[in-house]
């Protein structure tokens, strides 16, 4: 399958007065047509430089970043580069940009100079696909957390890009919000095949896609599936970073002795394998 | 208290005036406000408030709320009507020391007075019949052509939707720094006016590094939604002249006519 993003030995860093915030040494990545990919990493491992670098909103000091084949440094094919990535932010109120909810989402193609119909038939899809067609007349302040956030994805949307970047999107929302966002973009990938690159620092949602890339220091820690990230307990620990509950609980079972198959992510893998467990002894 | 704040105090009802192209209505208002200042005769006047009054009657918001437009006015209204009522020579109609007040004044001040009612009402009419959206699109296409003198307007009209989209949020975001240092003891209500507007300092500066960093992020989130200023841009929702916008223009026109007919044949008083 086609590479959407590729980052070839780049190198990044804000400059000398945020010396160890978010710096990116030789990070080479590159994901797939249709893939899940979360990108994990505690507060300056250059998680979010990895978006911002992606959106073209920074450049590499040095190698290059890709975006469908565009190099995010052509300033002749930015706007292509850009349309192509869709963007979305932690803080839900700072990406909406017009006072009715259907013109926000209009933003995008409407920069894009596409068709008056055409924009029409985008927003009513782009709403519908997150859920939010009945609040199409509203005020984007009415709205809640999770709500705006999901005007703020179809927006994205709307410019039909082929991927998808979203900036710890859920980190400012309740956890209704955030298990509506969740929800959301597992079902973009769901009935769109849209490529999704998720960063954030919630294990549980990183657990969701199908591949996982820990960061480190501005450089890849670990990278694959989330089943082998998280049976590396010991490892995510020194990394700073928290496992998803189910899997710290089997941890410390399989360290009080008791016989537990590796990789369990879920409450319900986690409930079958205790239960598996006690029925045998 | 900072909610009550209302930006653009449109009153959602379905009237002919609502419906209008907002191009139009601006435009006719713009043309309205003209006319009523060329208005110098009772005649005049008195087509400009029969006008006035059918288009208040079509908009179907309630006289109530065009009341509460005037109210914060009354003052200017006096204040103007007085100073006209003393200062026009003519037949006097009564005089005490230096003071006259003249037929003429009078006349001249009732005059001033219904003008400037007139004013704000037909001004409320726009805004409460039109929303700040459609306002700020009608504003944009008014004025485009004002590009070909390198004023750019699609920028004006987009500072003026961001304005319009970040004042609620803003006003919540006030109220919370207020609450916040509130809660650590700043008294802000107690004091000399020195002293208040001292205690204010701490909410304002909060609340201007927020704003920065809010326009920081919205200026990224903004580019990257393909956002390269006016040029090549399209729009959602087309605005159309359709019959009634053409019914009222009809009617509109002829109106003005009638009121600078009849200003300038018939003598001022």
């Amino acid at each position: 399958m086609a590479a959407v993003i590729e980052l070839e030995h780049v190198t990044f860093s804000y400059g000398e007065e945020a010396e160890d915030q978010g710096f990116i040494e030789d990070l080479s990545l590159s994901v797939e047509e249709g893939s899940f990919v979360a990108v994990l990493g505690h507060n300056g491992s250059g998680k979010s430089t990895i978006a911002k670098l992606l959106s073209g909103l920074k450049l590499p000091q040095k190698g290059r970043v890709f975006v469908c084949g565009i190099d995010t440094s052509d300033e002749e094919r930015e706007l292509e580069a850009k349309k192509n990535i869709g963007m979305v932010f932690q803080t839900p109120d700072n990406q909406i940009v017009a006072t009715i909810v259907e013109e926000d989402v209009a933003f995008g193609p409407e920069n894009l100079g596409v068709e008056p119909s055409e924009i029409r038939r985008r927003v009513d899809e782009a709403l519908a696909a997150v859920g939010m067609e009945e609040y199409k007349d509203h005020a984007p302040n009415k709205l809640s957390g999770g709500q705006k956030q999901r005007v703020a994805i179809a927006g994205v949307l709307a410019m039909q890009p082929r991927c998808m970047v979203l900036d710890e999107p859920t980190a400012m929302l309740d956890p209704r919000g955030r298990g509506e966002v969740m929800k959301t973009i597992l079902r973009l990938r769901e009935q769109y095949g849209m490529t999704i690159v998720l960063i954030t620092h919630y294990m549980n949602e990183a657990a969701m896609a199908d591949r996982v890339v820990v960061m480190d220091d501005g450089r890849v820690a670990a990278d694959g599936t989330p089943r082998e990230i998280f049976s590396q307990v010991q490892k995510l620990k020194q990394l700073g970073l928290d496992v998803p509950q189910p899997t710290e609980l089997i941890d410390q079972l399989k360290q009080a002795g008791i016989d537990l198959p590796d990789g369990i992510l879920t409450v319900d893998e986690c409930v079958q394998a205790v239960t598996r467990a006690f029925m045998e002894e | 208290m900072l909610k009550d704040i209302t930006i653009g105090q449109y009153y959602p009802a379905f009237s002919v005036i609502h419906a209008m192209d907002p191009r139009v209505k601006f435009l006719m208002m713009i043309g309205f406000i003209v006319v009523i200042f060329l208005a110098w005769n009772i005649a005049a006047l008195g087509l400009v408030l029969v006008f006035c009054l059918a288009v208040l009657f079509l908009s179907r918001v309630p006289v109530k709320v065009y009341l509460k437009s005037l109210k914060p006015i009354i003052p200017i209204i006096i204040f103007t009507a007085v100073l006209n009522a003393l200062y026009i020579d003519g037949e006097v109609l009564w005089k005490w020391w230096i003071i006259e007040i003249t037929k003429e004044g009078l006349l001249r001040s009732g005059y001033v007075a219904l003008r400037i009612i007139m004013l704000i009402l037909i001004t409320s009419v726009l805004t409460y019949t039109t929303t700040p959206t459609q306002l700020t699109d009608a504003i944009e296409r008014v004025f485009s052509p004002l590009n070909r003198l390198k004023i750019d307007v699609h920028v004006f009209a987009m500072i003026m939707t961001i304005a319009l989209r970040f004042i609620p949020t803003l006003i919540e975001e006030t109220e919370k720094i207020m609450n916040a240092q509130k809660s650590r003891g700043a008294d802000l209500e107690t004091g000399s006016l020195l002293q208040r507007v001292r205690a204010l300092l701490p909410i304002l500066i909060p609340l201007l590094f927020s704003a920065f960093h809010r326009a920081f992020e919205l200026a990224d989130a903004m580019e990257c939604r393909c956002y390269h200023g006016g040029k090549g841009r399209t729009r959602l929702k087309q605005l159309k002249c359709a019959g009634r916008d053409y019914a009222a223009i009809g009617i509109f026109l002829p109106v003005c006519a009638g009121i600078i007919c009849a200003s300038v044949l018939i003598p001022i008083f």
